[in-house]
């Protein structure tokens, strides 16, 4: 697992390459993921109303 | 065949279709990654030349081609919406712009972590293949600042699937910019079918995560779009029943 880990020395730039993809995909997916809960939220119900995120 | 058409780009149908599929598309995402990461990251034996570092292709050739093929697909989008005034493809204009930004940026910030261990430098200006894909960057920045210059959204839509149009020539620069000017960047890898220049156990990893990046592109841009939908068609009867759930 360390060998693993270590990425033959160079960890560093490989993990931060897998780090960055993996944080502006999974922000990229939650943004609407969120955003639409918030829209329906408005609905019915009084909950969340008047609540606006940003939606870049 | 056009009644189909029509119903597809009318938004009430399209919010309706998009959720039916949304949730096996996110699924089918979140698994293939799941695949794609354990095939590039341990099965896939290490490069000859370039050790383990060489692992970070598996994110950024696939970053690069999304970066390129949403940008056609946004230049598609923006020759309907201004040949027929299709709504769902002014919407659909911008939020390629928003992932095609993105992906974008993700080429180039891999290839800065891949470019300092392996050519000992961040970033070289008089790198062909660095060059144009920075002013890719820069051409979907122009798309997404034109869509919201104006006070009339529809304008700026239209305005911006120009640019996105007349943009599109920067995309054979790119894709040819390793073969005609033979600068730092190496030459390609995969697009080579006479003899591909990658042992197929590295090759097919890279396929695969390639899928993975189209599928996820996929699901968010219809996620993103659905959301725009909801937003835009607000007062309409058919978003209030949605919101009642």
């Amino acid at each position: 697992m360390a060998e693993f880990l270590a990425m033959g020395g160079y960890a560093f730039y490989v993990w931060s390459a897998y780090a960055l993809v993996a944080v502006v995909l999974i922000g990229n997916a939650v943004v609407p993921w969120r955003r639409h809960r918030q829209l329906k939220g408005r609905g019915g119900g009084n909950s969340g109303a008047g609540e606006r995120g940003d939606c870049a | 065949m056009f009644q189909r058409f029509a119903a597809l780009s009318s938004p009430r149908h399209f919010y309706a279709i998009a959720s039916a599929w949304l949730p096996w598309l996110s699924v089918l995402t979140v698994l293939g990654f799941a695949v794609g990461l354990y095939w590039g990251l341990v099965v896939a034996p290490p490069d000859y030349q370039q050790g383990e570092a060489y692992r970070i292709i598996y994110v950024h050739v696939p970053s690069a081609w999304l970066s390129l093929m949403v940008y056609t697909v946004m230049a598609g989008a923006g020759l309907v919406a201004l040949v027929w005034h299709v709504k769902l493809a002014e919407i659909a204009v911008y939020e390629c712009a928003v992932l095609g930004a993105w992906f974008t940026a993700l080429a180039l910030g891999t290839g800065m972590l891949w470019g300092k261990p392996m050519w000992g430098t961040w970033w070289q200006w008089g790198d062909a293949r660095m060059l144009s894909e920075l002013i890719l960057l820069f051409l979907y920045i122009g798309v997404l600042g034109l869509h919201n210059a104006f006070a009339d959204p529809r304008k700026g839509a239209r305005v911006a699937a120009v640019l996105a149009l007349a943009g599109i020539v920067n995309i054979p620069i790119i894709h040819y910019s390793v073969e005609w000017w033979n600068t730092l960047h190496q030459g390609p890898t995969v697009t080579r079918f006479d003899k591909p220049a990658a042992h197929s156990s590295m090759l097919w990893p890279l396929l695969f995560m390639g899928m993975m990046f189209i599928l996820y592109f996929s699901t968010i841009l219809l996620a993103r779009i659905r959301v725009r939908v909801l937003e835009q068609e607000a007062d309409r009867q058919w978003a209030e029943e949605v919101r009642r759930g």
